[in-house]
Formats: C-alpha cells, sequence, structure tokens
C-alpha cells in the first residue's frame, strides 16, 4: 500500500497519489482502490487520509459559513448578494426586518442598496437551489467602516492560523477587529487607517508566503518593525 | 505551401521537416500568461501557436442553458484571420463549429461536471498560426487552462496526431503531409486513466495501419504529457520558489 509522493509535493491533476487502503481526502478522489489528485496543489497524507491543498481554487457555500458579501441588486421582497461563489446568495427582506415585510411600507433599498456589504452567514443551500443568507445573528449585517482585502479562500485557513495563532496576533499587534469572510473576503476595522494598513499589509504577506513554515513568528516579527517605523514617523 | 512537394519522405527516411517518422515538433508551453482569465495557456506545437484560456465555473448565462445537475462546459474554437497564409474570414466558420464541439467533447469526460451543478465554464482557445495539427494542440493547452483556473479534473487530457503519408505511418503531421498525405489520426488521451476521449480518422487505412497509428499517437500523448505536467508544474513551483529565498 504504497503512496507515491512526499509530503508538500506539488501534484497535477489526474496524478497517482497512492494505492490500496486508503481514502481520498480534498481535493482528490479514488477509483479502482487507487488515489488521484484532482487540482493542482500540495499532497499530505493524515492517518491514511490523501488531502492535496490546493494553490487554486474558487468558494463553494456550504451551510454556517461566514461570508461577506455586495449587494448586486434590490428585489422585491430581498436582494442579491454576491459572495464570490459561482452562485448569487439571497438575502430574504422578513430577515433583515425581523418583522414581517410588507411591500407597501417598506422600501427595501433604504435598507441596504446596490454596492453595500454585508457580513452573513449561509442559512441554507443544496445542489439544487441558490444559498440563502441570514444577518438575524449578533456581529452580522451591514459593514459601516473598516477596509476590506481580498485573498484566494483556500489560504483562509493560513490567516487564521493553528488554533487561531495567526489572527490573534495580528488583531493583538494592531489593536483592529478582524473579521474574516471563509469566500475569501476579509473585513479589518481599526481605530484608526494606519491600524487598518498595518493589518493589511500583514494579511497581503500571508497570502504572498503561505506555503512557508513559521510564518506566525515572522509575521508577529512584520508587525513589530512596521509599527516602530510609524512611530518614528509621527514623532 | 503552394507547390506540391514530390516527396514527403526523402531516402534517409526523413520527412519534409527534417523529423524521423516516429518524432514530435519541438513543443513550447506555458500556464497562466493571462491575467483576465481565470486559467490560460500558450503553446507552440512546432508553427502552431495557439493561447486557450478558461473561466468559470460562474453562473450561467443566459439561464436556460443551464444544467440542474452538471455543470455545463461551452468551448469555442477560432481561427485569428490572420492565423493561414490566405486571409481567412473571422466569422466561425462550419469546420470551426465542428472542432468546438469535438474539443468540448474530449475535455469533458476529465472534468468532475457533477460537483457544480447550475454553472458554466468557458473554454476560448485562440489560433494564432495554424500548420496541421491545430485541434490536438488545442485540446492539450484548453486541459491545461482548465486546471489552472483551479476546476476540478480526472487528469489532464493530451492530445496527438498519427496518420499515413507515403505508405508509412507517422506521428504528428504538419499541414502540408495532412494535406498531400492519404490519411489522418487525431487522439485525445487521459494518460493516467489510460482513456481515449476524442478519435476520429479521415482517409483510408488497413486495420493493422489504423492500429499502428492509435499505437503510435498515444505514445505521442504520453510524451506531450510530460511537457504539458512540467508546464503546469513550473508556474506554481515558481511562486514556492521565490518564497523561499525569501525565507533565507
Amino acid at each position: 500500500m504504497p503512496t507515491y509522493f512526499e509530503k508538500k509535493q506539488l501534484v497535477t491533476p489526474g496524478e497517482l497519489l497512492a494505492e490500496g487502503d486508503y481514502l481520498a481526502g480534498n481535493n482528490a478522489y479514488s477509483e479502482e482502490n487507487k488515489i488521484y489528485a484532482s487540482r493542482i496543489g500540495l499532497a499530505d497524507c493524515e492517518n491514511k487520509k490523501v488531502n492535496v491543498v490546493a494553490l487554486r481554487s474558487l468558494y463553494f457555500p456550504k451551510v454556517g459559513d461566514i461570508v461577506i458579501g455586495t449587494v448586486t441588486e434590490v428585489g422585491f421582497s430581498g436582494w442579491n448578494i454576491d459572495i464570490k461563489a459561482p452562485y448569487t446568495a439571497l438575502l430574504r427582506a422578513s430577515d433583515v426586518l425581523s418583522r414581517p415585510f410588507k411591500p407597501q411600507n417598506d422600501e427595501l433599498s433604504q435598507v441596504l442598496n446596490q454596492g453595500d456589504l454585508i457580513v452573513a452567514k449561509i442559512a441554507s443551500y443544496d445542489r439544487s437551489h441558490d444559498p440563502q443568507l441570514t444577518v438575524g445573528e449578533p456581529g452580522l449585517g451591514k459593514i459601516t467602516r473598516g477596509q476590506i482585502i481580498k485573498v484566494t479562500p483556500s489560504k483562509i485557513p493560513r490567516v487564521i492560523g493553528r488554533k487561531g495563532a495567526m489572527i490573534s496576533t495580528i488583531k493583538q499587534e494592531t489593536n483592529c477587529q478582524i473579521i474574516l469572510g471563509l469566500n475569501g473576503v476579509i473585513l479589518v476595522t481599526g481605530k484608526n487607517s494606519d491600524d487598518e494598513e498595518l493589518a493589511m499589509a500583514a494579511i497581503q504577506k500571508i497570502e504572498n508566503e503561505s506555503h512557508t513554515s513559521g510564518l506566525t513568528d515572522r509575521i508577529a516579527q512584520f508587525l513589530k518593525e512596521e509599527k516602530e517605523k510609524q512611530e518614528e514617523k509621527t514623532k | 505551401m503552394s507547390e506540391k512537394p514530390e516527396k514527403l519522405i526523402n531516402k534517409k527516411g526523413l520527412r519534409l521537416d527534417g523529423r524521423k517518422t516516429d518524432e514530435l515538433r519541438p513543443l513550447k508551453i506555458e500556464v497562466g500568461i493571462l491575467s483576465n482569465a481565470d486559467g490560460s495557456a500558450y503553446i507552440e506545437h512546432g508553427k502552431n501557436k495557439i493561447l486557450a484560456a478558461a473561466f468559470g465555473p460562474r453562473e450561467m448565462h443566459p439561464k436556460h442553458l443551464s444544467l440542474p445537475d452538471r455543470m455545463r462546459l461551452r468551448c469555442r474554437y477560432h481561427m485569428a484571420s490572420f492565423s493561414v497564409p490566405e486571409r481567412k474570414s473571422p466569422a466561425p466558420s462550419r469546420r470551426e463549429v465542428e472542432l468546438s464541439k469535438v474539443i468540448r467533447e474530449a475535455l469533458e469526460p476529465s472534468i468532475f461536471v457533477e460537483y457544480y451543478p447550475r454553472t458554466g465554464v468557458d473554454v476560448f482557445i485562440e489560433v494564432l498560426q495554424a500548420d496541421g495539427g491545430t485541434r490536438c494542440a488545442s485540446i492539450t493547452a484548453a486541459s491545461l487552462a482548465l486546471a489552472d483556473a483551479g476546476i476540478p479534473m480526472r487528469d489532464l487530457v493530451v492530445a496527438c496526431a498519427a496518420g499515413k503519408i507515403e505508405d508509412k505511418v507517422v506521428l504528428d503531421l504538419f499541414d502540408t503531409e495532412d494535406k498531400v498525405g492519404s490519411a489522418d489520426v487525431p487522439l485525445a488521451l487521459m494518460p493516467n486513466l489510460n482513456m481515449v476521449s476524442l478519435l476520429q480518422m479521415d482517409g483510408i487505412l488497413t486495420t493493422e495501419e489504423f492500429e499502428e497509428a492509435v499505437n503510435l499517437a498515444i505514445e505521442g500523448c504520453r510524451k506531450i504529457y510530460e511537457m504539458q505536467k512540467e508546464a503546469l508544474k513550473t508556474k506554481y513551483m515558481l511562486i514556492k520558489e521565490q518564497e523561499e529565498v525569501e525565507e533565507e
């Protein structure tokens, strides 16, 4: 029952990864007891499960995910939201207003207009229906301030870090609130724009160097250095 | 190529461009060269120069074309006006419409179309310069563009042709050989699964000759596959190496 790759080896779609008693994990598939890669990425094996960390992928909706989206259309009874997935998401008016929605009384574009950004949770999704969003939980809803940065969705786990180590480092060092949309959109809100810029630079650095090891330490150092530079400037 | 050459294979057994009968034309493949497309590839196969770009999976427009249980793959094979010696009208010809369909059907079995229902994937293939065997080079490039776009695939698809000129079965015909020769067998292969997704023939071959041509084409596909894989890895290796340098 051999595997045909080294840890973190770059594999292409269709490459034979393992034979025999293995399970196909992310971005891999099995056929006739053999495991093949289905995307370009880095192969990894854990507990007989063969995974490929995709270097290129798009966001695929999953129930319970927190996402950040843009309002693309105001409809009769809700909004169409672009969540950077292959499907447009729907947000129903009754969900936002938290009371029965009456078309004659409520003007939807006054609540959320085209181009507005929202933080939302995916309430329902299956293969035959477009995803539905909900904002009926604390922390969700329209974004009023802060800055947006976009990264490849497959790199979001790297931004979070092991047990949230990476993201908490950035939060501490910059005093920013950071909301990670699992669709690759990140919202950074700080007390001033300098803090926000710093947090964004750090996230950008993570995206560019996401395959390397010891990244959390380097990010911490990067933030310290940048902060010193900023302090010198203000003096 | 106005004059018809007398001999396609000389006394030494070499063809018009100096190749042996089982030799491929020189190949150059690059991945990810168009920044506006989700995935792209460029191939130079002999004198063929072909660009391929892939988009998606994205919402299907027009909506009524979307399929309830899988994604729709659309292909557009197009030859530039300047791709052939006589100006070609840029409007899609009968041949281009047919090739678009044939290429789509060669690529579709390699893609997990059932992963993204109701979506669409578009592949655009632009032939900048044509010299015989464009459908094969197009399939090779289009498959790379799809992989570069991050679309889940069973395998890459490689294509290569074999044919018959002057009673000899040869690999990878170019334009003149294709026109003067007596048969052409393009073949697309998914090399790891060992499955054929395109097999055509024009001309007349005996059963034995046909089998020889198919085997020769498969061998050619496997050679191209190594280069195809290398091209795909090169793009992503570059990202990795840059980071390693920064780390030091």
